[in-house]
């Protein structure tokens, strides 16, 4: 300390100061303010690769300039949270036509997302993506997700997030499998994807996203009961109880009837 | 004599001077009962039963059967801290707090369902040997009360946990009393005490589930096992087996080692899978509040051709009176669908009694083939069921097969008329093509597959005639012929009485004998063996055989 106090008449010294200030009011800022969506933060290059991507990989349908087709949805001001969702679980680019778009390996690595997401954003404001940790399910409470989810989302998804059936072969994917990211999750609620509606943050606060996200993250650690069959309910457990159950006892009652002639 | 055999011997003395015990004995453990396989699914039935009852004593001393609403407080994570009914709180704490709780719920569900399985693959055997045939009739109306309170004890207790999914089958089950014209919605109010759902469900269901109907459950096994003691057991059709005799083996120990070992494998494998397979986790669902309906809400698969039925069902067919609702779709699916299932069940051995005029007791089993109409009307229902459960999980069938749920619906719906008469058209064919197969080999035997060529350059394949034991059971069965219609006019020339009602059942008897296969006569038997000189290469005869030569032959 006597080596600070000594120099603390120093020329340098408020500069110095300066400089700690300002690292902490930044550093501050960067811990509270609501992250910004990596769109605001993205350079105009990232916006300029992402225009290169678009044009070579999106244009055809979307069109050149974004603003889509009769058939197909205008992507100004979905938001680089929209964006992120469906090349990151590769349902963008589309691949066939179908019922809907399907889940299928990405097709762009994490920057190429980003500049894409950068390039849509760009066009018109939107939801941004989610920072880690709008998404941590440590934070979130599984209860109220649970309640959440039980009243906005089980009777799409299933009560657990099992995935159900909706009209003319269209569906609610399962949010159990292990591709399926906290950020994705997150992203569907905000932006609605295909047959999904919007919940915006009037309808489900950031916080209840999280807790819907705490709620999946502990339905993926299996059940308390063993093996989960599924998570489907009556129909599956009917089936096993045929096929393991009485499977099972007329095996033993063959063997059984078989001992004695 | 050890001081163990003395002392067992003392206590059946002791016993036997006091209660008569030792006649009892006697006589049961001389009893013959057959053996076969498929006599042990109603054992299995029994059994689950007696877990059931163990289990769900155990279910009890910590459910708390009240709709009161309270806070849940600890395990699961995803509840700690919701609001939520004693019923629902009480199952959690059961589940995660009480030592072996979970296990006993799980065994006590399962145990449930494969009680229903039981009873169904139970019956499927009855009716498809026609062991419902007189003396039987009556102990086969007791199998459909079994079969119904089977049902009303597994509607009644899942409803108890008072999860979403189990409320929205009490929602469904209001739906359909309302659905009852005039009388619907006060009965609704009555059953739920007031407007749906009120906060005395749950305790009702409680005491049916707990008292009312497993005290009816019992009352009717004691009454069906009686019977079956009293008629003896029926046996498969094989040599020396007549409706006079019974073949097999003493109660006493064979059937006492074999039926008190399979209680423990039915146990064993309740035990096991209750304890490795989840099933009806309510805490996935959340406590019960009117308004979310999860996807995939399903009942048991016992209940689940309601549920298909209802799927299948338009929703146009619902109309308005003046002031008052016809609700069609709910009424026909929910309450005339099963009704007509029922009905089928409950009066077919007296109309196949009634076509066949057949008056006598039968104590040996029809083949299958050998009845082609009720092996096909058996096919027909079974289809008609399996397609109301399938269309009942339609949207799990829609995304595990990537199909459309409408697709699904119009496929089911088309297939619930057209599926049963296709099935049943199949099976009769199937049947009476193994009933020519049976003649066919009664008279030529098996094929060898050994050619012979004779001195005069003529080829003929060697036939080896079927032994006695392979003879009598694809000889020994009827084939009765449809009812003589007598004219409609009497010697007289006056119009006889009745005659329309007796042409009715003419015509259903064409229907279920006019296709039918003659068992082989000994008189067809000896022609076939003449002509073909090729059978006596063999030279090997098997011997005759008589009643009772197989094994121990009890008194009928």
């Amino acid at each position: 300390m006597k080596a600070l106090a000594a120099r603390r008449h120093h020329r340098l010294a408020p500069v110095v100061l300066l400089l700690l200030a300002l690292l902490a009011t930044g550093g501050l800022y960067a811990l509270l303010a609501p992250s910004p969506a990596s769109a605001d933060s993205a350079s105009t290059q990232d916006i300029e690769t992402g225009e290169k991507l678009f044009q070579a990989n999106c244009a055809t349908c979307h069109g050149p300039s974004a603003t889509g087709t009769d058939d197909v949805p205008s992507l100004v001001g979905v938001g680089a949270a929209a964006v992120d969702f469906q090349v990151s679980s590769g349902r963008m680019p589309m691949q066939s036509n179908g019922p809907q778009a399907i889940r299928k390996p990405a097709q762009f690595d994490a920057e190429q997302t980003a500049q894409l997401a950068a390039y849509v954003a760009s066009l018109g404001t939107g939801p941004t993506v989610p920072t880690d940790e709008q998404v941590d399910p440590a934070l979130g409470d599984p209860a109220t997700g649970a309640a959440v989810f039980r009243t906005n989302c089980a009777m799409c998804h299933n009560a657990v997030g099992a995935g159900g059936a909706l009209s003319e072969g269209k569906f609610a994917p399962s949010l159990l499998e292990a591709d399926v990211t906290d950020r994705q999750i997150y992203e569907a609620m905000q932006t609605g994807p295909q047959s999904m509606p919007v919940f915006n943050d009037a309808n489900i606060t950031p916080e209840e996203k999280r807790d819907v996200i705490a709620y999946i993250e502990e339905q993926r650690d299996g059940s308390a009961g063993g093996l989960s069959l599924g998570s489907l309910g009556p129909v599956s457990e009917g089936l096993w109880a045929w096929v393991v159950g009485l499977g099972l006892l007329i095996g033993a009652a063959v063997w059984i009837g078989a001992k004695s002639s | 004599m050890s001081t163990t055999e003395r002392a067992a011997a003392g206590t059946a003395d002791y016993l036997d001077q006091r209660t008569g015990l030792g006649k009892a004995v006697k006589e049961f453990a001389r009893k013959t009962f057959p053996d076969h396989w498929s006599f042990l699914l109603g054992e299995v039935a029994l059994y689950s039963f007696v877990i059931l009852i163990l289990s769900g004593f155990f279910l009890t001393m910590f459910f708390v059967p009240s709709m009161a609403l309270i806070e849940h407080h600890g395990a699961p994570a995803t509840m700690d801290g919701v609001l939520m009914s004693e019923a629902f709180s009480s199952t959690l704490h059961m589940s995660f707090d009480v030592r072996g709780g979970l296990l006993m719920r799980q065994i006590h569900h399962w145990a449930a369902l494969l009680f229903m399985a039981a009873i169904v693959t139970h019956m499927m055997r009855v009716f498809f040997t026609g062991a419902f045939r007189k003396p039987r009739e009556l102990n086969w109306l007791v199998g459909i009360g079994l079969l119904i309170t089977g049902l009303g004890a597994g509607f009644t207790g899942y409803s108890l946990p008072d999860d979403v999914l189990s409320g929205n089958g009490l929602r469904i089950t209001d739906g359909v009393i309302k659905s009852i014209p005039i009388i619907g919605s006060y009965m609704s109010y009555f059953v739920f005490g007031g407007e749906f759902p009120g906060e005395d469900i749950i305790p009702r269901l409680f005491t049916l589930h707990i008292l009312v109907v497993p005290a009816i459950i019992l009352a009717m096994i004691g009454l069906h096992l009686m019977m079956v003691v009293l008629h003896k057991h029926t046996q498969y059709p094989g040599g020396g087996r007549t409706d006079k005799n019974v073949v097999g083996f003493p109660l006493f120990p064979v059937y006492v080692a074999k039926a008190g070992g399979f209680f423990f494998v039915v146990f064993g494998v309740l035990a096991l899978m209750g304890g490795t397979m989840a099933i009806n986790n309510v805490w996935n669902y959340g406590p019960y509040d009117p308004s979310p309906v999860s996807a995939g809400a399903q009942p048991d698969w016992y209940m689940l051709f309601l549920e298909g039925s209802l799927r299948l069902m338009p929703g146009v067919t619902e109309y308005m009176i003046g002031d008052y609702t016809l609700s069609l779709n709910v009424l026909v699916p929910a309450v005339i669908i099963p009704g007509i299932l029922f009905t089928f069940l409950i009066v077919y051995p007296f109309v196949e009694a009634r076509v066949t005029k057949d008056k006598r007791e039968h104590h040996v089993l029809d083949r299958p083939r050998n009845v082609p109409v009720r092996t096909g009307l058996g096919v027909a229902f079974l289809t008609a069921f399996i397609i109301l459960a399938l269309a009942g999980s339609n949207d799990l069938i829609a995304t595990h097969f990537s199909l459309s749920i409408n697709e699904i619906t119009w496929v089911f719906r088309i297939l619930l008329f057209v599926g049963p008469w296709f099935a049943f058209w199949v099976t009769k064919r199937i049947c009476l093509g193994l009933q020519r197969k049976d003649r066919e080999l009664v008279l030529h035997g098996h094929e060898t597959g050994r050619i012979v060529r004779f001195a005069n350059g003529e080829y003929i394949e060697v036939h080896r005639p079927l032994d006695e034991q392979e003879r009598w059971l694809r000889v020994a069965y009827d084939a009765p012929t449809p009812l003589e219609l007598e004219p409609q006019t009497d010697a007289r020339g006056v119009p006889r009485k009745g005659y329309k009602k007796e042409r009715r059942w003419a015509r259903l008897s064409r229907f279920f004998y006019e296709d039918r296969i003659e068992p082989v006569t000994p008189s067809e038997l000896a022609a076939a063996h003449a002509h073909g000189s090729h059978d006596e290469l063999e030279g090997a005869k098997a011997p005759e055989l008589h009643a009772g030569d197989t094994t121990h032959e009890g008194d009928r």
